[in-house]
């Protein structure tokens, strides 16, 4: 069925300043085919698509597309317009949404000239139906997309597309934000799409679902085609060794008898802007030497929980305890000077001052220790000899311990967090998202730094969107669902997707 | 087509070299105006020059204008540094002048020794109650300080009209609005005989030195840049961030109470409403020139008092308008902001891929 042959990418290269993030890369894609792009973070993805869409100018090679007598014409590089024209459309990871606006006047804006919005209306809501009922993907049409679900806005997202005539759909990271449900409905639609001769490429780094809903896959690895396979031929430990070039090593874990409370929440509620922003009557309790995971789509109180645990808010009502000792006053220096390690969501906002220098990001949380400072002036030797071998010890490569924070790579960055966490051999860690956005060799110096401390007997409450992550990790799971946390008793996935959902399993 | 990229790092070339030669573009481009002036672009350049490097009595005059604008372009520095947008150093410096007058014109006969420590301190004090308020309101309410301090500066210089006609109207003033002297030995003695230039001046470089040291050096000053460059992130490393805040606000009101202190103290001897010729607002222009850093302050506090005093002794001479010192301290900013963007970006020519066919 994947006969024709509708887009090819020829010898792609890209690079910003000195990385290469695109190296001669070759892409084909057919008639009614799903292709996976898989790769590390970094491994050039989302700047291979961007090419493609016209965002980013290539430094070399062209692109071909198609037209209807299957005769191939070049793309004009760096217009998006030339790729919209071409039949190319593009769902990004962040939506490119106008929130006030409903979801017919955000799929017409830019496809319809803007004099003509009013008139056009009808004939153009009528033609949204009709792609909701042939694509099965169903979306409010009335509402201000602000106030639509993330998956209703993804829908939305990819109605746009379908609404310009697109041969060719390129998804970034599609179920990074869905429920398990949720992403196994929309790869339905996606698959009925194809069988009506719809392209789609789709970026993710999800093994799962790249083996379950492609047919075939391509590798990335260095901005490089690290290899291509038919779906129905690969496994998952060939395509993890694809991605990374190794086998991915494994944490052996050994279970372990908790030890005593390290934190305790007793009936908290804080309450944020909106539901989802708050804890309602929370009750939990984080055992030394356990790791809690805490699964759910993201913005249903995960915020709320992080912020109380750093020390960032304050609870309206209960009782926050710490070694069974209450705490009275919720700061960020309280905190740390009870023994706890924040990994915070937003490294850049919340982790690291991007213009000072990584040493001085590693001492920020201890500046009133007498090794740091003496007599309120701080001891600039010390600091960088402390920052050297810290440095050292965590991996932390980049321009040196003197240089701006804000130069060291994501996964560096992230690697000066865990330092200045763990170094301080912290009784409870928050880990907030601790491995998103990394690579599989930082994630994976995350997950062991995680275990390593378990199994020092420090209690570590891990928040993730990534199921997998938490089922590996977590020695308990809670479930969130609008602000209320409930035990999971089963680690099947769907089970959990259910649960994630706020249907009770 | 051109494109515009982050450099990787700059060269202490590029950061030395630029400012001083975006101050000579700045100059460069001063020369339009004067020909439209109808002077000789030249000799103008030349009597600029000796105005303030011609003779011992310019170059302290030089010194002596440049004074003010080291205390009001640390006060701008400091709390910039934190993000603390203080616009009312103007304010503040007529703040710390008034206490100066009210101290010192009479109401304490105490020795030199013990009165010029007290003017200073008083002057440190009320200026920075002038920037405390609208700190703290910007704590507490979020009100936006841009606007508190700018127009603070109007009730104060209002505030400042009622005192000169009234509670501090010198009886022997011939009716003027004016304060009465400042006692003599509360006077900030002079430098140098038969110049104008007073120990102001060496305040002022200690202040700058102080502050340099203590920004770079001390805690304080490491939590102040923290919380001036991602308050987020200060604050969740348990920085205080308030009283971070309060702290530079309050350190940067003394620093402009400084100016009018010495304005009043050093120089004038007697408080009237045109003290400053807005030294507030040029404090910030110094303090932009110096990439906020306390020492370059005086470097480019010198450069601006440069200007003005050369442009003056220029339009003396010449006949031309002394307007002209404004702009080219205006020009020399826009260069400046043009050098750092030049410092911090590489512009890139990029050879558009013509379509084949």
């Amino acid at each position: 069925m994947h006969s024709d042959k509708i887009l090819a990418l020829k010898g792609l290269s890209k690079t910003f300043g000195t990385i290469a993030a695109n190296c001669d890369v070759d892409l084909d894609l057919h008639r009614g085919e799903i292709l996976a792009l898989l790769g590390e973070n970094g491994a050039g993805k989302t700047t291979l698509m961007n090419m493609l869409f016209g965002h980013y100018m290539p430094d070399a090679g062209q692109i071909e597309v198609a037209d209807a007598n299957q005769r191939f014409l070049p793309l004009t590089l760096g217009h998006p317009q030339a790729a919209i024209a071409a039949g190319i459309g593009m769902v990004h990871q962040h939506f490119t949404l106008a929130e006030n606006l409903d979801a017919v006047d955000n799929i017409m804006l830019g496809a319809e000239r803007l004099t003509l919005l009013p008139r056009k209306r009808a004939a153009a809501e009528k033609k949204i139906r009709a792609i909701m009922a042939e694509s099965g993907l169903t979306a409010p049409l009335d509402v201000a997309v602000g106030k639509l679900t993330v998956g209703e806005r993804q829908r939305v997202e990819i109605l746009k597309a379908l609404y310009r005539d697109v041969k060719i759909l390129v998804l970034d990271e599609p179920t990074a934000v869905l429920t398990p449900q949720e992403a196994d409905t929309l790869f339905e639609n996606i698959r009925a799409m194809a069988q009506n001769g719809l392209s789609v490429i789709f970026i993710s780094h999800k093994l799962r679902e790249v083996l379950a809903f492609s047919h075939r896959i391509t590798v990335l690895r260095h901005g490089k085609n690290a290899g291509e396979i038919k779906t129905d031929q690969a496994d998952e430990q060939q395509i993890a060794r694809l991605m990374v070039g190794a086998e991915t090593p494994s944490h052996t874990r050994e279970t372990q008898a908790n030890g005593p409370a390290i934190l305790r929440f007793k009936g908290v509620s804080v309450k944020g802007r909106a539901r989802r922003d708050s804890l309602q009557n929370v009750d939990l309790t984080v055992f030394s030497g356990e790791i809690l995971g805490i699964a759910g789509v993201s913005g249903n109180g995960q915020t709320a929980l992080a912020g109380v645990i750093s020390g960032m808010l304050s609870v309206e009502s209960g009782e926050v305890l710490i070694e069974d000792q209450p705490l009275l006053d919720i700061t960020p220096a309280a905190m740390i000077s009870r023994g706890v390690g924040r990994i915070p969501e937003d490294r850049h906002r919340d982790g690291i001052v991007g213009s000072m220098s990584v040493a001085e990001n590693m001492v920020i949380e201890q500046l009133d220790d007498p090794t740091i400072q003496q007599n309120g002036l701080l001891r600039r030797d010390a600091i960088r000899d402390y920052a050297e071998t810290l440095s050292l010890e965590y991996d932390v490569r980049g321009p040196g311990a003197q240089a701006s924070a804000r130069l060291l790579s994501g996964g560096n960055i992230q690697k000066l967090i865990l330092a200045r966490v763990f170094d301080r051999s912290p009784k409870l860690i928050l880990a907030n998202q601790p491995t998103r956005g990394l690579d599989m060799g930082a994630a994976s110096e995350v997950a062991r730094r995680l275990l390593e401390a378990r199994g020092r007997g420090a209690g570590i409450v891990l928040i993730s969107e990534d199921l997998d992550e938490i089922l590996k990790l977590s020695d308990r799971i809670l479930v969130v669902h609008d602000g209320a946390f409930s035990t999971a008793k089963t680690r099947d996935r769907a089970q959990l997707g259910l649960m994630m959902a706020g249907q009770a399993a | 087509m051109i494109r515009i990229e982050a450099r990787d790092s700059a060269s202490s070339f590029m950061k030395l070299g630029i400012p001083v030669l975006s101050a000579c573009v700045a100059l460069l481009l001063a020369a339009i105006p004067l020909m439209f002036a109808g002077a000789p672009v030249g000799a103008s350049y030349v009597q600029m020059f000796m105005g303030v490097f011609g003779s011992k009595f310019a170059f302290s005059e030089m010194l002596t204008r440049a004074t003010p604008l080291i205390f009001t372009g640390l006060a701008a520095a400091l709390a910039f540094r934190a993000k603390l947008w203080n616009i009312g150093a103007e304010g503040q410096l007529y703040l710390g002048a008034l206490a100066a007058a009210a101290i010192g014109t009479g109401v304490l006969d105490i020795s030199g020794l013990l009165l010029i420590p007290v003017i200073i301190l008083c002057g440190c004090a009320a200026g920075a109650f002038g920037m405390a308020v609208p700190a703290a309101l910007k704590i507490r309410f979020g009100a936006d300080e841009v606007v508190t301090t700018l127009l603070l500066n109007f009730i104060i210089l209002i505030f400042l009209q009622y005192m000169l006609e009234g509670p501090l109207k010198d009886p022997m003033g011939l009716g003027w609005p004016q304060t009465a002297p400042i006692l003599d030995q509360g006077m900030l003695p002079p430098l140098m005989e038969r110049m104008r230039i007073h120990y102001g001046f060496v305040i002022a470089l200690i202040c700058a030195a102080v502050a340099q040291f203590m920004l770079l050096r001390s805690v304080w000053g490491f939590k102040l840049r923290a919380v001036g460059e991602n308050r987020n992130a200060a604050g969740h490393a348990g920085i205080p961030v308030n009283r971070s805040l309060l702290t530079a606000a309050a350190i940067s009101g003394a620093l402009a109470g400084l100016a009018g202190v010495s304005e009043v103290a050093g120089l004038k001897g007697y408080l009237t409403a045109d003290l400053s010729p807005g030294f507030g607002y040029t404090g910030i222009v110094v303090a932009m020139l110096a990439g906020l850093s306390p020492g370059g302050v005086v470097v480019s506090a010198l450069f601006i008092a440069s200007v003005f005093v050369g442009a003056d002794s220029m339009s003396r001479a010449m006949g031309v308008s002394s307007y002209l010192a404004d702009l080219v301290v205006a020009t020399a900013l826009l260069c400046v902001l043009v050098g750092g963007f030049v410092a911090r970006y590489k512009i890139v020519r990029v050879r558009r891929q013509l379509e084949r066919r």
